[in-house]
């Protein structure tokens, strides 16, 4: 039994079911992050720790206590919301105290509490502020100071990035991750942002259609994806996906495909498995990330299969660390990443280093991984 | 939306500005016609406006109609003046716009933050309450206040106002409430504030412009209400609409129009001195009801 | 244990108290308001004449009787006059102040200086009492002391204007008022609604060369739908509930020619002792408004969701 078990729950408005029995416990002091499209029960679920959305059905404990139909309050947590949720009408003195106050703490020790949690996040000279005084990154925060000063078991944070510019998300997410190595509490943390739940998660639960897609750390998610949704919600740019015939040749497996000039390729699989070997003379789609399709001195020196093809440069963008070269192959689009110092460009041929060592491969019926 | 965006689009010609100019003060004047006529007459002595001088500013500069109209004119049978009718109105509002907006803020915070099924259809129930004619409900209003004991009583009133007001208010603050951020009773809930902490101390604050929106329409309405005062208070309890109209329409002696138009205006003031006061707010109030809020 | 069991009452009362503080105003609203309409349309089923229902010995004092009120009042003239009237006012009621409203509106939208000064002359009318603002008419108008003495006093001595005291034009003094009163809140609706239209669509059109009257007829308009709406909505249902007004320029005279539903319903309940047909008439009002408000209000509350 975990820290906060997650066992079961189903959600339904009416006869639409929008929770399908998620089960996911996780131990004290990790760093869960829901993530998933928009609609995709992330937000729900996160309501549902925090007491704000009824349990349809199945149970969700802390501590080993059971929280269905107990009040938020009372289930020691603390929540940091998308849009902040400060009370406009309270200095940030207050906001950071209110939840004491409710829950009847006497003013010296509030007032104490409240100086340790301004320290710890800087935020001392805006106590006396009102809300609207301050400024995104200002209020992000206080936000977190008044989930803080609870000393709560569980923190939940609900898409809390999503309003500030580029550059102060980067930085907060740094500060929150800090926050998290320091005080070592648990963390349940939704987003839609990919990039968010890699960086700061220990463990991801990947959310669609009100179904856990996988649950994993961040490397399993991303290296071995459950299925095509996890391997393309994941990832930016996303995973290449090339439908390739699976041939089995004594002890080896190849991936057959061509490229832009209509050439045969065959690509080996480094490993392959009873699985992958029963998909022999079907078609499969093979994904590979475009950090694995990559220029030849950019390849991975240490992999055992790096295959390479000769492929026609349709684009080029170049993003200052790497260049993304877009080719077709096997008659999809894919995106490599290269170096920036790469000699490629437009409409000339390159050679691209494939690393099948990251190369996976997914049933087109399911949409499972077989590899 | 602001004002001034069209003017950009749109260019008129000098003429055609002129015309609107001067269509808009005729407007001005028209609109200002009646106030004009009761103002004036209401200092000058009777025999100036029989005379035929109803548009002239006065010869003879007078107070007596006032008077008269506030504490010695016939209403009904007593020669009182308006001035006990008067307070009659202002304790019948008073109550009554207090306890509908208080009710109707609690109804719109209910309705918009502790949503529940059919809550929507319930609103519209309220709200169609609004619209309908009085007429419905006067006679079953006027056997329970009967068998109440409330008839002729300015109690009675308030309960009246209060029951016929709760929708307008609801209205008000449903709307007002919708657009505030349901995070923030999430966050007050997490943090421990109970369903009137949260009201109290969260939405209350904040609400400040709506009150005044709502206090100014529910007084304006209930102050001006004729129908319901003409039926269920129309003696010595009657408020001030129906002690004028008894003024005026009373058939017996001289028709004293200085003192009609004296009360006349008494009877405007409060709302008058409210919408020069508070206009925004009124207009705010009346636009409400009928767009989009 | 007994702190868990305290605590679930204690979330078990927090979800009930937004019910809980809610039930007061709706059993107000269904019993001052839906039950009285279900008591009203009873009483328009019997032959009760005054209050109260209950007779000697504690016997209901009226028999129900069907349709017969329903049959009556369709055959008296006096409410056949109150029919007649209510369609002239209302219709002339509602399109000249939409009309006045749309004009004024257009105009004040001209970068006009001195707006914020003339927008609320045109609206304080709203704020007054009928009662008021129908005695400032009823005197005005009044051919003995109004404005038939002031133009023959300023020499024109032919001048007549006797409308308010005319059986065949009565009624359109009182459309006058009425008017007078609302124009200025259409006013500030239909100003609303051009305050509203995306400044770039006008621009657009200025571009593909239309005329200021162009413009008005075919884009700005049109984009009035909501407001003009809005706008029949509401003076269709003040039409319908115009009582004071009446009351206090004419008191639906002279004879009954300005008579409307409102004060037939108010005579025959209160006056004449006809409480059945008073009844009667009330329903045959509440209908008309709901034919009008609960499509309106469907829309409206179903498009918030």
């Amino acid at each position: 039994m975990g820290f906060l078990d997650i066992d079961n729950a189903t959600k339904s408005y009416g006869s639409v079911e929008v929770l399908h029995k998620v089960d996911i416990s996780v131990e004290e002091g990790e760093f869960l992050v829901l993530v998933g499209p928009s609609g995709c029960g992330k937000s729900t679920l996160l309501n549902m720790i925090a007491g704000l959305e009824d349990i349809t059905s199945g149970q969700i404990s802390i501590k080993g206590a059971p929280m269905n139909g107990v009040h938020p309050s009372k289930r020691n947590i603390a929540m940091v919301f998308q849009s902040y949720a400060l009370y406009p009408n309270m200095t940030v003195g207050k906001n950071i105290t209110f939840g004491l106050e409710m829950h009847g703490v006497p003013k010296t020790e509030r007032d104490a509490a409240m100086a340790k949690v301004a320290d710890m996040l800087q935020i001392g000279q805006l106590l006396d502020r009102k809300p609207g005084q301050l400024s995104g990154g200002q209020r992000q925060r206080v936000a977190m100071g008044r989930a803080l000063v609870r000393d709560p078991d569980v923190f939940l944070f609900d898409e809390p990035l999503s309003n500030l510019d580029a550059k102060l998300r980067v930085d907060m997410r740094t500060e929150i991750k800090k926050l998290h190595q320091r005080l070592g509490t648990t963390i349940v943390y939704v987003t839609h942002d990919q990039i968010e739940a890699m960086t700061l998660s220990t463990r991801i639960a990947v959310m669609n259609g009100g179904y856990v897609q996988q649950l994993g750390t961040p490397k399993e998610i991303y290296d071995t994806p459950a299925n095509l949704f996890v391997a393309t919600f994941m990832g930016s740019p996303s995973m290449n996906l090339i439908d390739v015939a699976i041939r089995a040749d004594g002890n080896a497996v190849y991936a057959d495909t061509t490229d832009d000039q209509g050439r045969k390729v065959s690509l080996a699989f480094p490993a392959p498995g009873a699985a992958l070997r029963s998909f022999d003379g079907k078609t499969v789609k093979l994904g590979i990330r475009p950090e694995a399709l990559t220029d030849v001195d950019g390849a991975d020196q240490r992999s055992s299969h790096v295959e390479q093809i000769e492929n026609t440069v349709t684009v080029t963008e170049p993003a200052g660390s790497d260049t993304f070269v877009t080719t077709t192959i096997g008659g999809a689009e894919c995106v490599g990443r290269m170096r920036s110092d790469a000699d490629v460009a437009a409409g000339r041929a390159a050679t691209f280093a494939i690393n099948m060592e990251k190369a996976v491969a997914f049933d087109p019926q399911t949409e499972d991984r077989i590899a | 939306m602001a004002a001034a965006t069209q003017d950009s689009a749109i260019r008129t010609g000098r003429v055609t500005r002129t015309l609107i100019y001067l269509v808009l003060i005729l407007f001005a004047l028209f609109y200002m016609l009646p106030l004009y006529v009761m103002m004036v007459n209401s200092v000058k002595p009777l025999s100036e406006i029989t005379g035929g001088g109803m548009m002239s500013l006065p010869d003879v500069w007078t107070i007596e109609p006032w008077k008269k109209a506030w504490s010695t004119a016939q209403i009904g049978v007593e020669p009182t003046g308006l001035r006990p009718y008067f307070w009659n109105s202002i304790s019948m509002v008073v109550p009554a716009v207090a306890i509908s907006t208080v009710l109707g803020a609690l109804n719109g915070y209910v309705l918009t933050k502790w949503r529940f099924r059919y809550d929507t259809i319930l609103f519209g129930l309220m709200l169609f309450a609004c619209f309908i004619p009085f007429q419905i409900v006067l006679i079953p209003m006027a056997a329970v206040l009967g068998f109440l004991g409330l008839a002729g009583s300015t109690a009675g009133l308030v309960l009246v106002h209060v029951v016929y007001g709760i929708g307008f208010s609801t209205l008000y603050f449903r709307n007002y409430y919708a657009v505030f951020p349901t995070e923030l009773v999430r966050a007050a809930q997490i943090d421990g504030a109970g369903f009137f902490q949260i009201f109290w101390r969260i939405l209350l604050p904040s609400s400040g412009p709506i009150a005044v929106v709502c206090i100014i329409w529910q007084f304006t309405n209930i102050w001006n209400d004729f129908l319901f005062g003409a039926s269920f208070a129309s003696g010595n309890g009657a408020p001030m609409t129906v002690a004028l109209n008894n003024l005026v329409q009373s058939s017996t002696g001289v028709k004293e129009y200085n003192v009609h138009f004296a009360g006349a205006i008494l009877a405007a003031l409060p709302t008058l001195l409210v919408y020069i006061v508070a206009g925004r707010y009124f207009v705010r109030g009346l636009m409400a009801g009928s767009v989009k809020g | 244990m007994s702190d868990r069991t305290q605590a679930d009452f204690q979330t078990r009362l927090q979800n009930w108290l937004p019910k809980l503080v809610l039930s007061p105003s709706l059993a107000m609203i269904f019993v001052f308001v839906y039950g009285f309409i279900l008591f009203t349309v009873y009483i328009s089923f019997t032959d009760s004449r005054i209050l109260p229902f209950v007779g000697n010995g504690g016997k209901p004092a009226y028999d129900l009787i069907g349709f017969s009120n329903y049959d009556k009042l369709f055959s008296l003239s006096h409410w056949e006059i109150s029919i007649t009237n209510m369609a002239i006012f209302a219709g002339l009621y509602i399109g000249i102040c939409s009309l006045v409203g749309l004009m004024l509106a257009i105009f004040l939208d001209q970068k006009i200086r001195g707006e914020g000064l003339l927008r609320p002359l045109y609206l304080y009318p709203m704020a007054l009492s009928f009662i008021v603002t129908g005695t400032a008419w009823k005197w005005f108008l009044d051919p003995a002391i109004g404005l038939e003495n002031i133009v023959q006093t300023w020499g024109w001595t032919s001048f007549t204007f006797d409308w308010i005291k005319n059986r065949d034009f009565a009624i359109y003094t009182v459309v006058l008022a009425a008017v007078w009163q609302s124009s200025g809140f259409v006013m500030a609706m239909f100003l609303a609604g051009l305050r509203g239209i995306d400044n770039e669509i006008l621009k657009a059109a200025q571009m593909d060369g239309a005329s200021n009257w162009n413009l008005y007829r075919r884009i700005i308009i049109p984009q009035l739908r909501p407001a003009f709406l809005s706008a029949f909505v509401i003076l269709a249902h003040l039409a319908i509930k115009t009582f004071d007004l009446v009351i206090a320029m004419t008191g639906g005279g002279p004879g009954r020619a300005t008579e409307l539903p409102a004060t037939f319903m108010y005579s025959y309940t209160f006056s004449r002792n006809q409480m059945g047909i008073g009844a009667s008439s009330a329903v045959i009002m509440l209908m008309t408004i709901a034919a009008i408000m609960i499509p309106y209000l469907y829309a409206e509350l179903k498009e918030k969701k």
